[in-house]
Protein backbone atom coordinates (compact mmCIF):
# COMPACT_ATOMS: atom_id res chain seq x y z
CA UNK A 1 0.00 0.00 0.00
CA UNK A 2 1.60 3.63 -1.41
CA UNK A 3 1.85 5.52 1.90
CA UNK A 4 0.47 9.23 0.81
CA UNK A 5 1.77 11.85 2.70
CA UNK A 6 2.77 15.57 1.67
CA UNK A 7 2.79 16.73 -1.60
CA UNK A 8 2.72 15.05 -5.00
CA UNK A 9 2.42 11.86 -2.89
CA UNK A 10 -0.71 10.89 -5.70
CA UNK A 11 1.76 11.66 -8.14
CA UNK A 12 4.50 8.88 -9.24
CA UNK A 13 7.57 8.89 -6.83
CA UNK A 14 9.78 12.06 -8.17
CA UNK A 15 12.93 11.46 -9.73
CA UNK A 16 16.21 12.76 -8.55
CA UNK A 17 15.83 15.83 -11.67
CA UNK A 18 11.91 16.67 -10.46
CA UNK A 19 13.43 16.50 -6.64
CA UNK A 20 15.92 19.33 -7.86
CA UNK A 21 13.77 21.13 -9.49
CA UNK A 22 11.41 21.63 -6.73
CA UNK A 23 14.49 21.89 -4.43
CA UNK A 24 15.23 25.08 -6.33
CA UNK A 25 12.45 26.53 -5.97
CA UNK A 26 12.45 26.48 -2.19
CA UNK A 27 15.74 28.13 -2.43
CA UNK A 28 14.60 30.58 -4.93
CA UNK A 29 11.90 31.76 -2.05
CA UNK A 30 14.20 31.47 0.17
CA UNK A 31 13.30 28.63 2.71
CA UNK A 32 16.19 26.22 4.14
CA UNK A 33 15.87 23.03 3.11
CA UNK A 34 15.89 19.71 5.68
CA UNK A 35 15.71 16.02 5.23
CA UNK A 36 14.19 13.56 7.41
CA UNK A 37 13.69 10.10 7.88
CA UNK A 38 11.49 7.34 9.38
CA UNK A 39 10.60 4.05 9.69
CA UNK A 40 7.11 4.41 11.05
CA UNK A 41 4.30 4.71 8.41
CA UNK A 42 1.52 5.56 10.52
CA UNK A 43 0.14 8.71 9.47
CA UNK A 44 0.03 10.28 12.52
CA UNK A 45 3.55 10.17 12.96
CA UNK A 46 5.09 13.86 12.96
CA UNK A 47 8.33 13.33 14.16
CA UNK A 48 10.54 12.11 12.10
CA UNK A 49 14.01 12.00 12.28
CA UNK A 50 15.93 14.64 11.17
CA UNK A 51 19.01 14.47 9.05
CA UNK A 52 21.46 16.67 10.18
CA UNK A 53 20.45 20.34 10.79
CA UNK A 54 18.36 22.22 8.22
CA UNK A 55 20.25 23.38 5.70
CA UNK A 56 20.45 27.03 5.75
CA UNK A 57 22.49 29.76 3.20
CA UNK A 58 21.99 27.53 0.18
CA UNK A 59 22.20 28.25 -3.35
CA UNK A 60 21.66 25.05 -5.37
CA UNK A 61 20.19 21.80 -4.73
CA UNK A 62 23.41 20.23 -5.43
CA UNK A 63 23.90 20.70 -1.82
CA UNK A 64 21.12 19.09 -0.80
CA UNK A 65 21.24 16.16 -3.08
CA UNK A 66 24.75 15.08 -1.25
CA UNK A 67 23.14 15.39 1.68
CA UNK A 68 20.20 13.85 0.55
CA UNK A 69 21.67 10.85 -1.18
CA UNK A 70 23.98 10.07 2.23
CA UNK A 71 20.70 9.85 3.90
CA UNK A 72 19.22 7.30 1.13
CA UNK A 73 22.57 5.17 1.74
CA UNK A 74 22.35 5.10 5.61
CA UNK A 75 18.56 4.16 5.68
CA UNK A 76 17.74 2.85 1.90
CA UNK A 77 14.40 1.18 3.20
CA UNK A 78 13.11 4.40 5.17
CA UNK A 79 10.61 7.09 4.22
CA UNK A 80 12.75 10.01 3.45
CA UNK A 81 11.02 13.56 2.94
CA UNK A 82 12.89 16.58 2.24
CA UNK A 83 10.97 19.81 3.55
CA UNK A 84 11.28 23.70 3.09
CA UNK A 85 11.14 26.03 6.23
CA UNK A 86 10.19 29.78 5.55
CA UNK A 87 11.60 32.21 7.99
CA UNK A 88 9.76 34.78 7.40
CA UNK A 89 7.49 36.78 9.75
CA UNK A 90 4.24 35.15 9.93
CA UNK A 91 5.06 32.16 8.33
CA UNK A 92 7.58 31.01 10.51
CA UNK A 93 6.90 27.25 9.23
CA UNK A 94 7.40 24.11 6.67
CA UNK A 95 5.94 25.66 3.23
CA UNK A 96 6.99 22.49 1.46
CA UNK A 97 7.01 19.21 2.04
CA UNK A 98 7.55 15.91 -0.07
CA UNK A 99 8.73 12.52 0.17
CA UNK A 100 11.59 11.28 -1.73
CA UNK A 101 12.24 7.58 -0.52
CA UNK A 102 9.75 4.92 0.42
CA UNK A 103 10.33 1.22 1.05
CA UNK A 104 9.94 -0.84 -1.96
CA UNK A 105 7.70 -2.87 0.19
CA UNK A 106 5.11 -1.05 2.26
CA UNK A 107 2.86 -3.89 3.76
CA UNK A 108 0.29 -1.53 5.17
CA UNK A 109 -1.81 -0.91 7.94
CA UNK A 110 -4.22 -3.56 9.93
CA UNK A 111 -7.80 -1.62 10.81
CA UNK A 112 -7.88 -2.57 14.83
CA UNK A 113 -10.57 -2.93 16.86
CA UNK A 114 -11.59 -2.57 20.72
CA UNK A 115 -14.12 -3.14 22.44
CA UNK A 116 -15.07 -0.76 25.30
CA UNK A 117 -17.84 -1.09 27.79
CA UNK A 118 -21.42 -1.30 26.35
CA UNK A 119 -20.65 -2.49 23.25
CA UNK A 120 -18.74 0.52 22.26
CA UNK A 121 -15.81 -0.25 19.28
CA UNK A 122 -12.88 1.89 19.20
CA UNK A 123 -11.23 1.94 16.13
CA UNK A 124 -7.23 2.12 15.36
CA UNK A 125 -4.91 2.17 12.48
CA UNK A 126 -1.68 0.01 13.26
CA UNK A 127 1.05 -0.42 10.56
CA UNK A 128 1.96 -4.09 10.01
CA UNK A 129 5.53 -2.92 9.92
CA UNK A 130 5.47 -1.75 13.05
CA UNK A 131 4.84 -4.72 14.62
CA UNK A 132 9.07 -5.05 14.40
CA UNK A 133 11.56 -3.10 16.20
CA UNK A 134 13.08 -0.01 15.03
CA UNK A 135 15.80 -0.32 12.14
CA UNK A 136 14.70 -3.51 10.91
CA UNK A 137 10.67 -2.71 9.93
CA UNK A 138 11.71 -2.49 6.06
CA UNK A 139 14.82 -4.31 6.07
CA UNK A 140 14.67 -7.30 3.46
CA UNK A 141 16.29 -9.74 6.56
CA UNK A 142 13.88 -9.38 8.78
CA UNK A 143 11.18 -10.09 5.93
CA UNK A 144 8.89 -13.07 7.63
CA UNK B 1 20.21 24.54 -25.87
CA UNK B 2 19.75 27.61 -27.88
CA UNK B 3 18.64 27.90 -31.13
CA UNK B 4 21.94 29.30 -32.67
CA UNK B 5 22.92 25.65 -32.37
CA UNK B 6 19.85 24.46 -33.72
CA UNK B 7 21.11 23.86 -38.15
CA UNK B 8 20.14 21.85 -40.62
CA UNK B 9 23.08 21.12 -42.05
CA UNK B 10 24.71 20.09 -38.34
CA UNK B 11 26.82 23.26 -38.07
CA UNK B 12 27.77 25.84 -35.35
CA UNK B 13 28.22 28.88 -35.61
CA UNK B 14 30.59 30.87 -32.97
CA UNK B 15 30.05 33.67 -33.96
CA UNK B 16 26.52 33.75 -32.94
CA UNK B 17 27.41 31.60 -29.76
CA UNK B 18 30.01 34.36 -28.49
CA UNK B 19 27.20 37.14 -28.78
CA UNK B 20 24.80 35.43 -27.21
CA UNK B 21 26.37 34.75 -24.11
CA UNK B 22 27.94 38.18 -23.62
CA UNK B 23 30.46 37.24 -22.66
CA UNK B 24 32.58 39.36 -25.10
CA UNK B 25 30.37 42.24 -22.41
CA UNK B 26 32.12 40.67 -19.37
CA UNK B 27 35.98 40.56 -21.04
CA UNK B 28 36.08 43.99 -21.98
CA UNK B 29 34.74 44.86 -19.05
CA UNK B 30 37.45 42.96 -17.29
CA UNK B 31 39.92 44.72 -19.89
CA UNK B 32 39.08 47.98 -18.40
CA UNK B 33 38.44 47.29 -14.89
CA UNK B 34 42.00 45.34 -14.32
CA UNK B 35 44.41 47.38 -14.58
CA UNK B 36 47.75 44.88 -16.20
CA UNK B 37 47.53 41.01 -15.49
CA UNK B 38 48.43 39.87 -18.99
CA UNK B 39 48.43 36.39 -18.39
CA UNK B 40 45.09 35.94 -15.91
CA UNK B 41 43.03 38.00 -18.67
CA UNK B 42 44.58 35.63 -21.56
CA UNK B 43 43.70 32.41 -19.44
CA UNK B 44 40.13 34.04 -18.84
CA UNK B 45 40.00 34.07 -22.92
CA UNK B 46 41.06 30.93 -23.05
CA UNK B 47 38.78 29.30 -20.75
CA UNK B 48 35.81 31.32 -22.07
CA UNK B 49 36.63 30.06 -25.89
CA UNK B 50 37.18 26.43 -24.01
CA UNK B 51 33.52 26.37 -22.86
CA UNK B 52 32.45 28.09 -26.10
CA UNK B 53 33.42 25.12 -28.00
CA UNK B 54 32.06 22.86 -25.34
CA UNK B 55 29.05 23.90 -25.74
CA UNK B 56 28.96 24.06 -29.56
CA UNK B 57 30.38 20.04 -29.04
CA UNK B 58 27.16 19.64 -27.07
CA UNK B 59 25.04 21.38 -29.32
CA UNK B 60 26.19 19.14 -32.21
CA UNK B 61 25.67 16.04 -29.89
CA UNK B 62 29.04 15.62 -28.77
CA UNK B 63 29.28 14.01 -25.43
CA UNK B 64 32.75 14.57 -23.49
CA UNK B 65 32.96 15.17 -20.13
CA UNK B 66 32.77 18.36 -18.59
CA UNK B 67 36.34 20.33 -18.36
CA UNK B 68 37.58 20.39 -15.21
CA UNK B 69 37.83 24.23 -14.06
CA UNK B 70 39.62 24.21 -10.17
CA UNK B 71 42.24 27.15 -10.38
CA UNK B 72 44.76 27.68 -8.30
CA UNK B 73 45.59 31.74 -8.07
CA UNK B 74 49.21 32.16 -6.81
CA UNK B 75 50.83 35.85 -6.55
CA UNK B 76 51.63 38.14 -4.70
CA UNK B 77 50.07 40.45 -1.99
CA UNK B 78 47.36 43.40 -3.35
CA UNK B 79 47.42 41.38 -6.74
CA UNK B 80 44.27 41.30 -7.31
CA UNK B 81 43.38 37.38 -6.50
CA UNK B 82 40.26 38.01 -5.00
CA UNK B 83 38.28 40.42 -7.19
CA UNK B 84 39.43 38.24 -10.52
CA UNK B 85 38.10 35.01 -8.23
CA UNK B 86 34.81 37.56 -8.35
CA UNK B 87 34.65 37.85 -11.89
CA UNK B 88 35.55 34.51 -12.76
CA UNK B 89 32.27 33.56 -11.15
CA UNK B 90 30.70 35.97 -13.69
CA UNK B 91 32.01 34.88 -16.71
CA UNK B 92 31.60 30.89 -15.61
CA UNK B 93 28.02 32.14 -15.23
CA UNK B 94 27.48 33.30 -18.52
CA UNK B 95 28.99 30.26 -19.97
CA UNK B 96 26.79 28.67 -18.34
CA UNK B 97 29.40 26.58 -16.64
CA UNK B 98 27.86 27.11 -13.21
CA UNK B 99 24.61 27.42 -12.34
CA UNK B 100 24.84 30.57 -9.71
CA UNK B 101 26.56 33.20 -10.00
CA UNK B 102 27.85 33.54 -6.35
CA UNK B 103 31.08 33.23 -4.90
CA UNK B 104 31.76 31.70 -0.87
CA UNK B 105 34.77 32.55 0.49
CA UNK B 106 36.79 31.09 3.23
CA UNK B 107 39.61 30.61 4.79
CA UNK B 108 41.05 27.76 6.66
CA UNK B 109 39.18 29.01 10.16
CA UNK B 110 35.50 28.38 8.36
CA UNK B 111 36.72 24.66 7.03
CA UNK B 112 38.79 23.10 9.70
CA UNK B 113 37.35 22.16 13.23
CA UNK B 114 38.64 22.35 16.65
CA UNK B 115 38.30 19.03 17.49
CA UNK B 116 38.00 15.44 16.30
CA UNK B 117 34.96 14.96 14.37
CA UNK B 118 34.01 18.57 13.87
CA UNK B 119 35.86 18.93 10.79
CA UNK B 120 33.94 16.83 8.28
CA UNK B 121 30.75 18.27 8.95
CA UNK B 122 32.01 22.09 8.93
CA UNK B 123 33.90 21.54 5.66
CA UNK B 124 30.77 19.79 4.08
CA UNK B 125 28.69 22.82 5.08
CA UNK B 126 30.88 24.93 3.47
CA UNK B 127 30.77 22.93 0.18
CA UNK B 128 26.91 22.79 0.42
CA UNK B 129 26.67 26.54 0.73
CA UNK B 130 28.97 27.27 -2.44
CA UNK B 131 27.44 24.32 -4.55
CA UNK B 132 26.32 25.92 -8.31
CA UNK B 133 28.92 28.40 -8.10
CA UNK B 134 32.61 29.08 -6.85
CA UNK B 135 34.24 28.15 -3.71
CA UNK B 136 37.10 30.76 -3.13
CA UNK B 137 39.40 29.24 -0.58
CA UNK B 138 41.86 32.68 0.68
CA UNK B 139 45.09 31.51 1.59
CA UNK B 140 44.87 27.80 0.61
CA UNK B 141 48.29 26.88 2.37
CA UNK B 142 47.32 27.02 5.95
CA UNK B 143 44.99 24.28 5.07
CA UNK B 144 48.17 21.93 5.59
CA UNK B 145 50.37 22.09 8.80
CA UNK B 146 53.17 19.89 8.27
CA UNK B 147 55.03 20.92 11.62
CA UNK B 148 51.49 19.45 13.50
CA UNK B 149 50.58 15.83 12.32
CA UNK B 150 47.33 15.91 14.02
CA UNK B 151 46.39 18.78 12.44
CA UNK B 152 42.69 18.47 10.92
CA UNK B 153 43.48 20.61 7.98
CA UNK B 154 44.34 17.19 6.09
CA UNK B 155 40.91 15.90 6.32
CA UNK B 156 39.68 19.21 4.96
CA UNK B 157 41.95 18.67 2.26
CA UNK B 158 40.56 15.23 1.80
CA UNK B 159 37.11 16.02 2.17
CA UNK B 160 37.58 18.87 -1.04
CA UNK B 161 39.10 16.40 -2.77
CA UNK B 162 36.48 14.30 -3.21
CA UNK B 163 33.70 16.47 -3.68
CA UNK B 164 36.88 18.46 -6.26
CA UNK B 165 36.23 15.14 -8.39
CA UNK B 166 32.70 13.76 -7.43
CA UNK B 167 30.93 17.02 -7.90
CA UNK B 168 32.68 18.11 -10.72
CA UNK B 169 30.00 20.30 -12.71
CA UNK B 170 28.65 21.11 -9.50
CA UNK B 171 31.60 23.04 -8.04
CA UNK B 172 34.34 25.37 -9.47
CA UNK B 173 37.00 25.32 -6.79
CA UNK B 174 39.71 28.44 -6.53
CA UNK B 175 42.83 28.06 -4.37
CA UNK B 176 44.70 31.73 -3.47
CA UNK B 177 47.89 32.18 -1.87
CA UNK B 178 51.25 33.47 -2.17
CA UNK B 179 53.30 32.04 -4.80
CA UNK B 180 56.00 30.00 -2.35
CA UNK B 181 53.55 28.93 0.10
CA UNK B 182 51.46 27.39 -2.32
CA UNK B 183 54.31 25.66 -4.41
CA UNK B 184 55.01 23.96 -0.65
CA UNK B 185 51.55 23.21 -0.68
CA UNK B 186 50.60 21.48 -3.63
CA UNK B 187 54.31 19.66 -3.22
CA UNK B 188 53.44 18.16 -0.04
CA UNK B 189 49.38 17.43 -1.91
CA UNK B 190 49.97 16.29 -4.91
CA UNK B 191 46.53 15.08 -5.51
CA UNK B 192 45.25 18.57 -4.89
CA UNK B 193 48.15 19.78 -7.54
CA UNK B 194 46.79 17.14 -10.21
CA UNK B 195 43.40 18.00 -9.76
CA UNK B 196 43.84 21.46 -10.55
CA UNK B 197 44.11 22.14 -14.37
CA UNK B 198 44.47 25.87 -14.25
CA UNK B 199 47.91 27.60 -11.97
CA UNK B 200 46.85 31.25 -13.00
CA UNK B 201 50.55 32.96 -11.37
CA UNK B 202 49.40 36.85 -10.55
CA UNK B 203 52.46 39.20 -11.92
CA UNK B 204 53.28 42.02 -9.84
CA UNK B 205 52.23 45.50 -10.69
CA UNK B 206 54.52 47.78 -12.45
CA UNK B 207 54.95 51.61 -11.40
CA UNK B 208 52.65 52.72 -14.09
CA UNK B 209 50.09 50.27 -13.58
CA UNK B 210 49.99 51.02 -9.81
CA UNK B 211 49.54 54.75 -11.12
CA UNK B 212 46.65 53.31 -12.95
CA UNK B 213 45.12 51.21 -10.78
CA UNK B 214 45.59 54.92 -8.20
CA UNK B 215 43.81 56.72 -10.90
CA UNK B 216 40.80 54.39 -10.82
CA UNK B 217 40.48 53.95 -7.44
CA UNK B 218 40.41 57.67 -7.15
CA UNK B 219 37.59 58.14 -9.56
CA UNK B 220 35.39 55.63 -7.91
CA UNK B 221 35.39 57.50 -4.73
CA UNK B 222 34.89 60.40 -6.67
CA UNK B 223 38.39 61.60 -6.17
CA UNK B 224 40.92 63.38 -8.31
CA UNK B 225 44.59 64.29 -8.08
CA UNK B 226 45.67 67.50 -9.26
CA UNK B 227 48.32 68.08 -11.38
CA UNK B 228 50.86 68.68 -9.23
CA UNK B 229 49.02 65.94 -7.15
CA UNK B 230 49.78 63.42 -10.24
CA UNK B 231 53.85 63.81 -9.63
CA UNK B 232 53.37 63.41 -6.54
CA UNK B 233 51.50 60.49 -6.76
CA UNK B 234 53.97 58.80 -8.99
CA UNK B 235 57.03 59.47 -7.08
CA UNK B 236 54.87 58.14 -3.51
CA UNK B 237 54.45 54.81 -5.45
CA UNK B 238 58.06 54.91 -6.68
CA UNK B 239 58.92 54.95 -2.81
CA UNK B 240 56.35 52.68 -1.65
CA UNK B 241 57.56 50.15 -4.42
CA UNK B 242 61.32 49.91 -2.65
CA UNK B 243 59.66 49.54 0.99
CA UNK B 244 59.03 46.85 2.79
CA UNK B 245 55.41 45.10 3.14
CA UNK B 246 54.76 46.54 0.10
CA UNK B 247 51.61 44.57 -1.25
CA UNK B 248 50.89 46.37 -4.46
CA UNK B 249 47.16 47.59 -5.07
CA UNK B 250 46.46 47.14 -1.41
CA UNK B 251 49.56 49.81 -0.59
CA UNK B 252 48.33 52.15 -3.03
CA UNK B 253 44.82 52.06 -1.89
CA UNK B 254 46.03 52.22 1.93
CA UNK B 255 48.31 55.48 0.84
CA UNK B 256 45.02 56.74 -0.66
CA UNK B 257 42.91 56.07 1.82
CA UNK B 258 45.45 58.11 4.06
CA UNK B 259 45.79 61.26 1.09
CA UNK B 260 41.86 61.36 1.82
CA UNK B 261 42.25 61.40 5.54
CA UNK B 262 44.72 64.53 5.23
CA UNK B 263 42.60 65.74 2.61
CA UNK B 264 39.54 66.15 5.03
CA UNK B 265 42.17 67.64 7.89
CA UNK B 266 43.86 70.17 5.89
CA UNK B 267 40.12 71.13 4.90
CA UNK B 268 38.85 71.36 8.33
CA UNK B 269 41.94 73.34 9.00
CA UNK B 270 41.04 76.06 6.56
CA UNK B 271 37.24 76.18 7.67
CA UNK B 272 35.55 79.30 7.60
CA UNK B 273 35.71 79.82 4.08
CA UNK B 274 33.33 78.19 1.78
CA UNK B 275 34.30 75.26 -0.36
CA UNK B 276 33.54 74.46 -3.86
CA UNK B 277 32.73 70.70 -4.94
CA UNK B 278 36.31 70.77 -6.75
CA UNK B 279 37.92 71.61 -3.38
CA UNK B 280 36.29 68.73 -1.92
CA UNK B 281 37.22 66.49 -4.70
CA UNK B 282 40.68 67.42 -5.34
CA UNK B 283 43.51 65.84 -3.53
CA UNK B 284 46.39 67.82 -3.91
CA UNK B 285 50.31 67.24 -3.69
CA UNK B 286 50.74 68.64 -0.23
CA UNK B 287 48.33 65.72 1.12
CA UNK B 288 50.56 63.03 -0.75
CA UNK B 289 53.82 64.45 0.45
CA UNK B 290 53.29 64.72 3.81
CA UNK B 291 53.54 60.73 3.90
CA UNK B 292 55.64 58.98 5.85
CA UNK B 293 56.88 56.72 2.91
CA UNK B 294 58.63 60.07 2.12
CA UNK B 295 60.88 60.84 4.97
CA UNK B 296 61.27 57.24 5.82
CA UNK B 297 64.47 56.29 3.86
Amino acid sequence: MKITQGQFSFLPDLNDEEIKKQIEYGLDQGWSIAVEHTDDPHPRNTYWSMWGTPMFDLRDPAGVMMELNACRKEFPNDYIKVLAFDSNKGFETIRMSFMVQRPADEPGFELVRSEGPGRTVHYTLRSYATGRPPGGRYSPAAAP
Amino acid sequence: MSAAMETAEGRVDLGKLYAESNIGETIDQLESDLVGLLPVKTRIREIAALLLVESARRGLGIQAEPPSLHMSFTGNPGTGKTTVARRMADVLHRLKYIRRNHVVTVSRDDLVGQYIGHTAPKTKDILKKAMGGVLFIDEAYYLYRPENERDYGQEAIEILLQVMEDNRDDLVVILAGYKDRMDTFFRSNPGMASRIAHHIDFPDYSADELFRIAEMMTTTMHYRFDEAGQAVMREYIALRMQQPRFSNARSIRNGIDRARLRQANRLFAGRGELLDRAALETITAEDIRVSRVFTQQ
